[in-house]
Order: structure tokens, then sequence, then C-alpha cells
């Protein structure tokens, strides 16, 4: 076991009295003394910092960095304008997800944010596959994400250009001195910005931040629960290698150019696979399941369809205490046939079935600046 | 007042033992969302597991910490798990047990044990 790696923001988590756990490689803050339920609640009602600088960073430069990169991913990368971003996946050759990503149109070069837990790997896949495009994993700098109704007014403050991004907008803008680089997107369901800041300026910026009565600090736990909330997938557990995007939810990615007759049909790894799921359907379909009671259904779950007997139909993949809904949240996969909303089933939790209903995702409205 | 390692505190009452868990195993769980208590009436034996708590991180299980019959549970907690958190010594206790066996009381932690053993 080597020894953990530690983010740009390390001494202000430990500063604010962080509850640090080990994750993904890196030593993270999983609370602050305020706790995981009031951090959720107020960053729905206000303002949260989270540190996401154990997450990687990559520049893609090339002559056609777009085009190479399409190789690689489902999406329509060619046709994104500049100053865009857009969710992607790096798919296998049976189609089965490899990561979930962002990645934006920076004019000169497209600029991908991918799972700490995953990043090796990537950069790895990229750099093997992606011939004439240069690969470069960026080091030097922190990410950090403001997410709640107040970031637009607090992170205006800084630098009032940001008020007029919208969703998925990326830009460079200098806060606090220091080139940051801007997106209006985030992982809380919530309107913010997720700020990739030089290395060395992070904990300048994270300090003014936090000097604003509408921030609070926010750790992993409460991150956790706000995008379970959201209904946004978390890579190896609501996705994985062995789940194509249309059963995932996530068809909607997929842009029709990738898609069956488009301009630019197929040509990324498991294209057949994941282009006949689009058209035939999935035999099973990532949902919301809100538990009837009070008990919380966690990753892992058994769903049945009876109260008594029978085998196993499905299991969730997260769950939990949703702060916002005030009760337990959680979403896994079940055939297609008993994926309609408002359909009944039972999760067996200690021995005991207990009824848990299919729910449209998000569990609470998004709160996007579109 | 005495303590099990499994951060329970105990209270006699009368001829009951009242029990909860301390503010230490409280603050660690952190917010807890869910509480399921035996039904009145169970007889129980030392280790059983007859509590559940779920903390907006994870489960964990109150053990029994003597034979006996639980006589009373605080039935508040089920609407109102975050008492737990608010009050873990006082409004936060789970159940009364009538113990049959008093004797593993001898081997429990008193005050000052205890906080050695959180190295408090």
């Amino acid at each position: 076991m080597t020894d953990l790696l530690t983010t740009p923001l390390h001494a202000l988590h430990l500063e604010l009295g962080a509850k640090m756990v080990p994750f993904a490689g890196y030593e993270m803050p999983v609370q602050y003394p305020a706790g995981i339920m009031a951090e959720h609640l107020h960053t729905r009602a206000k303002a949260g910092l989270f540190d996401v600088s154990h997450m990687g960073q990559v520049i893609l430069t090339g002559e056609d960095v777009a085009a190479g990169f399409e190789a690689l991913v489902p999406m329509d990368v060619i046709g994104l304008a500049e100053g865009r971003q857009r969710y992607g996946l790096f798919t296998d050759p049976d189609g089965g997800i490899l990561d979930d990503l962002m990645f934006a149109n920076r004019g000169d070069h497209l600029f991908v944010v991918v799972n700490a837990a995953c990043k090796d790997d990537d950069i790895a896949h990229m750099q093997a596959a992606l011939k004439g495009v240069t690969v470069t994993p960026v080091r030097d700098r922190a990410l950090i994400a403001l997410q709640g109704p107040a970031a637009e007014g607090v992170l205006a403050g800084l630098a009032p250009s940001v008020a007029g991004m919208r969703f998925m907008d990326v830009a460079t803008v200098e806060l606090e001195g220091a080139a940051c680089w801007v997106s209006r997107s985030g992982y809380t369901g919530e309107d913010g910005y997720e700020i990739s800041v030089p290395a060395e300026s992070a904990e300048a910026l994270a300090r003014r931040l936090l000097a604003h009565e509408d921030v609070m600090p926010i750790g992993l736990g409460a991150r956790d629960s706000l995008r379970l909330e959201a209904g946004l997938c978390l890579y190896g557990h609501d996705i994985d290698g062995g789940t194509l995007p249309t059963e995932a939810g996530l068809a909607w990615a997929i842009q029709k150019v990738r898609r069956r007759g488009g301009a630019r049909e197929g040509g990324f790894p498991g294209a057949e696979a994941v282009l006949d799921q689009i058209e035939a359907g999935p035999e099973r379909r990532r949902v919301g399941l809100l538990p009837e009671g009070r008990a919380p259904m966690r990753e892992g779950v058994e769903i049945y369809r009876d109260a008594e007997g029978g085998k196993p139909v499905g299991r969730i993949t997260s769950g939990g205490f949703g702060p916002s809904v005030g009760g337990p949240v959680a979403m896994g996969y079940v055939p297609a046939a008993l994926a309609e909303q408002g359909t009944r089933l039972f999760g067996e939790v200690r021995g005991k079935r207990l009824p848990v209903t299919v729910h449209a995702l998000p569990f609470v409205a998004p709160g996007f600046k579109r | 007042m005495k303590f099990t390692e499994e951060h329970e505190w105990l209270l006699e009452e009368g001829d009951l033992i009242v029990v909860g868990i301390t503010e230490y195993a409280a603050e660690q769980l952190g917010d807890i969302v869910f509480v399921e208590l035996p039904e009145e009436g169970t007889e129980v034996t030392k280790d059983d597991e007859i509590v559940v708590i779920e903390s907006v991180k994870a489960a964990s299980d109150i053990l029994a910490p003597l034979d006996g019959e639980i006589v009373e549970v605080n039935s508040a907690l089920v609407d109102n798990p975050a008492k737990v958190n608010e009050d873990p010594m006082g409004d936060g206790w789970f159940f009364k047990i009538r113990p049959s066996d008093l004797s593993p009381m001898d081997d429990y932690m008193d005050d000052a044990g205890y906080k050695d053993f959180i190295g408090d």
C-alpha cells in the first residue's frame, strides 16, 4: 500500500476540522464539523465548496483532436462549440462503460475531466488510442466546485463575468489573480461552477470563497447524497464495465450524429452493442427507487417483485438517506417491464422485504441555469 | 453509570437498566436517520443484536449488554432519530431492560475507564 496522495487544499481541510478518509488513493474530507446532513442542506439552500482535486484533469491537443476523441466516445465532439462542455463516456469493445467524464472545447484544445479512481487507466487508454493527439495530464492544478443557488452571486463577487455563463459554458476567468478554467456545471443537481485553479493559488481562492457568509465547506459524504438525490451516476457503483449507456439511462448523452443513420454513425469502441441497445431497448433499466418506510436501502440490497418468495429481479446500486427528500432514496437496476414509474417492488433489508416504489430521477428539481 | 466497549451506557433505574449510546459514539456515527427497536417484552441474551441504527453514512447494531427482558423502548426515536445525536445520554436512550443476570456489570467500565478507553 502506497502512501495516500493529498490535494493542494489538504492543510485547509485539517484546519477546518474535516474528518479525512482514504478515497481513490487520496486522503479526502468526508465531512466537516457541521456534518453531512447540514452540509447537504446548506448546499441546496446557499452554496457549498467542494475540493475535487483528486479528479483527473487532462488536456488533449493535436490537429484533429475532436475527430480523434470521437474514436473513444459515442458523443458529438466535432459539433461541440468552442466554450461549451459536454458529458461523455469511454466505452469498451463490448459497449460497457469504462468511465464517465466531462469534455470541453477550449478552442485550441479539449479539456477533459475524469474520475479519480479511473484517471490512470483513462490516461493510458487515451495515450494508446489517440494517434496524432498529445495527451497531457494536468498535475499542477486543483479543482474546486462551488455549488448551490448562491454560487453565482458569490463567484460573481470575484469576477462579474461568471454571472453571464450558461449551464455547461466554459471560460478562462481571473479569480484572485489566478487564471482559472471555469465551467458552469457540477455534480449536485444545483446551479454552480467547477473551477480549475493553479495549485499554488488554490488555497487563497478557497479561503476567499469560504469567507463569504453563504459558503460552507462540503465533504465527500454530502457530495454523495447530493448527487444521489440529483439522480447522477457514480462510476463503479451505478455504471461500470458491465453497463451499457442505454440501460443506465444515459442514451441522451449520445447525440443523433453518432447514432444509426447519423452522419458520423458509430466509430467508437463497442458501437454495435451500444447502438443495438438504443434501437432494441434494454432488458433492464436504471431507475430511482423510493423506499416507503424510514429504513435506508443501500448499495447491494436486492429487489424482489413480490413481498414473499421468488428470486431477486434487481439490485440497488446507490442508496442512503436523502436529506432534502427527508427520507431514504436509492437507485438501481430493474427489468424493463418493471421500470415504469409507480411500480411497487420490494427491497430485502436485514431479511425483511420492505416496499419500494419506482420513482422518476432526479428526486429533487435541478437548479441549472440553462 | 457503566460503559461497554461497544460504546453503550448503562444506568440503573430501580430494578431496570436504561441503555443508550455515548456522546462519543453518536458523534462518530454522524447524523442518525433510522432507528429500529426491539418489541417490548422480548427476552434477550447478552450480545444479541437488538437495535439497528443507521446514520447517513452506515448501518450499525446495538448489542444487548445483559440477559433479560426488554420492558420499555424509546419509541419517540422511530419518528425522530435525530434525538440520538441531540441528547445521546438523555432523551436519546434506546431501551430499558430487566436483567436476569447482573454479573456482566462488574466487567463494564466506569466513567474514568471509558474516558481512558476512547483516549479522551
